[in-house]
């Protein structure tokens, strides 16, 4: 028996060197690269003139940002809500989920690059088409993830909370959905890494603002150097993004990280 | 009047037949054992009891009233614990009032003068998996006894315990069992267990599953930390010989 004991301290910190050592030493050699073959920047910019054009070029990344980030969450937000009703009408009627489960799983076969300019094309240039954009390629891994949760929940604790006269609606509430918490997260963290690349990838394909249009400008003008600032923007959004459900997922599954459990 | 009185009841599932013809009955304050060998379907008559099967033969009474399904007379202890690794303990022991739709607060009231008898004093605040197996297991009966019905079915409580934790969970059970006298069926596989514990004991054929023998265990309590008596001895001799011609084997 075992309570309350601490971990080792520094254990998170130390972990993360060999990341940090290993990414650091990669933008090194690409720097000392471009330095010592004198490849011209239009070809190749080194990690420090991408730099640079973030910095120079810091009021049009930060409006472009901004519509991204929007587009991102309120694509999210809907994707979110979707994924976690149609779970649960889902769970509630076994019969729904086999005639509706074929329709989602098709709608991740269809390419992105085929139905972006269609979504834009129908819904115009506004926000509506990057949020339906967002939402269909986040909601699929958090549906799955909640519905493979909610079938992992104990069947004994299940036939427990039947023999106490609790109601489907109660078991879904205390039993099945904190048992797929665990799975919810794992979705989330896959959707959440999509999100800004579907956001980034609509507005590439027709929008008025967006890190897409500055992709997109950029590359029209020969100049790889903005290209890569407004990706390391987009690459920095997600890893803030990525950040935010991992500490999510350690308030929200607390009960995982006692001892004695993994 | 019998709490339960359960009279040739039968199941079949999917083509199996799981019971054959099941008579017991159970008598208010009594300690009452079912034992058989593995998979004879013990743990199916509680199934029927908390309304997760139905019997399609044979009548089953609660007090002379018909079970129906509506009508939860059972306190339920399952084979594993079955506690929520994510509910603190104070939350996992208010399961059942919170489904009776007591508030929560009223419902750690109930439950908080029960925690030094179940030695959970102190631990309110930890998730089961920082509890020991023996701690879980007492955790999962205190759940049991705090829902307040009339009648507990155990289904074997012990038996996922290392033999020293099973050995000592017995004694304590039976220390609590001779102040509180709570009306208990226990299904379990372990003949020890069962004379230490019961007033009855009903021994189950195998599959499908009828009752073979009723034993009764005149035994003085308590009986558990001291030597086996001649009595006791002579039960589990005769109870051991019962199963093991059910299996097929000899002594």
């Amino acid at each position: 028996m075992q309570f309350d004991v601490p971990r080792r301290p520094g254990r998170g910190l130390t972990r993360g060197i060999p990341a940090v050592l290993s990414v650091v030493s990669a933008f090194l050699i690409w720097e000392l690269y471009v330095r010592l073959s004198g490849i011209s920047p239009l070809m190749l910019p080194a990690p420090s003139r991408v730099l640079d054009q973030i910095v120079l070029n810091r009021a049009l990344l930060w409006d472009n940002t901004v519509p991204t980030l929007k587009a991102t969450f309120a694509g999210f937000a809907l994707s979110l809500t979707v994924a976690f009703g149609l779970s649960v009408v889902l769970d509630f009627m076994p019969r729904v989920r086999r005639a509706l489960f074929p329709i989602f799983v098709v709608s991740q076969t269809l390419p992105l690059v085929a139905i972006a300019p269609l979504v834009v094309l129908w819904f115009g240039f506004d926000l509506t088409p990057k949020v339906l954009l967002v939402a269909l390629v986040t909601f699929f891994p958090m549906l799955v993830a909640l519905v493979d949760g909610y079938a992992a929940t104990d069947p004994e604790i299940e036939d427990l909370m039947r023999s106490m006269g609790a109601t489907r609606g109660q078991i879904f509430r205390s039993a099945r959905f904190p048992s797929a918490m665990p799975y919810f997260f794992a979705g989330l963290r896959i959707s959440i890494t999509y999100a800004v690349v579907a956001a980034i990838f609509a507005e590439y394909v027709g929008a008025r603002a967006g890190l897409g249009i500055v992709i997109l400008n950029a590359k029209n003008s020969f100049r790889p150097d903005l290209v890569l600032a407004a990706v390391v923007i987009s690459s920095a959004l997600t890893l803030v993004l990525f950040a935010v459900t991992a500490l999510l997922q350690r308030v929200v599954l607390r009960w995982r990280d006692v001892e004695g459990n993994r | 009047m019998s709490v339960l009185d359960m009279r040739n009841v039968g199941l079949t599932i999917g083509g199996t037949a799981i019971l054959d013809d099941i008579s017991l009955h159970l008598a208010e304050g009594e300690f009452l054992s079912i034992l058989g060998p593995s998979g004879a379907g013990k743990s199916t008559i509680f199934r029927l009891l908390t309304g997760a099967a139905q019997h399609d033969s044979g009548t089953i009474t609660c007090n002379g009233q018909p079970l129906a399904t509506n009508q939860h007379g059972f306190g339920f202890m399952p084979q594993r614990d079955a506690l929520m690794p994510w509910r603190r303990i104070i939350d996992n022991l208010t399961l059942g009032l919170e489904v009776q739709g007591i508030r929560r607060k009223d419902a750690r009231a109930h439950v908080t003068p029960l925690l030094a008898d179940f030695g959970l004093d102190g631990f309110t605040d930890h998730y089961p998996a920082q509890l020991s197996g023996g701690m879980r297991q007492r955790a999962a009966l205190l759940r049991t006894i705090a829902q307040n019905r009339p009648v507990q079915l155990l289904d074997e409580p012990f038996g996922a315990l290392d033999a020293l934790t099973r050995t000592q969970m017995q004694a304590w059970f039976e220390k609590r069992w001779r102040t509180a006298r709570w009306t208990t069926l226990l299904v379990t596989h372990d003949v020890r267990e069962a004379v230490a514990l019961s007033d009855r004991i009903y021994v189950l054929s195998r599959r499908p599953a009828r009752v073979i023998a009723e034993v009764h265990v005149p035994a003085p309590r308590p009986r558990l930390g001291r030597p086996v008596s001649a009595d006791a001895h002579a039960i589990e001799a005769q109870l051991l010989e019962i199963l093991l011609n059910q299996t097929g084997e000899t002594l």
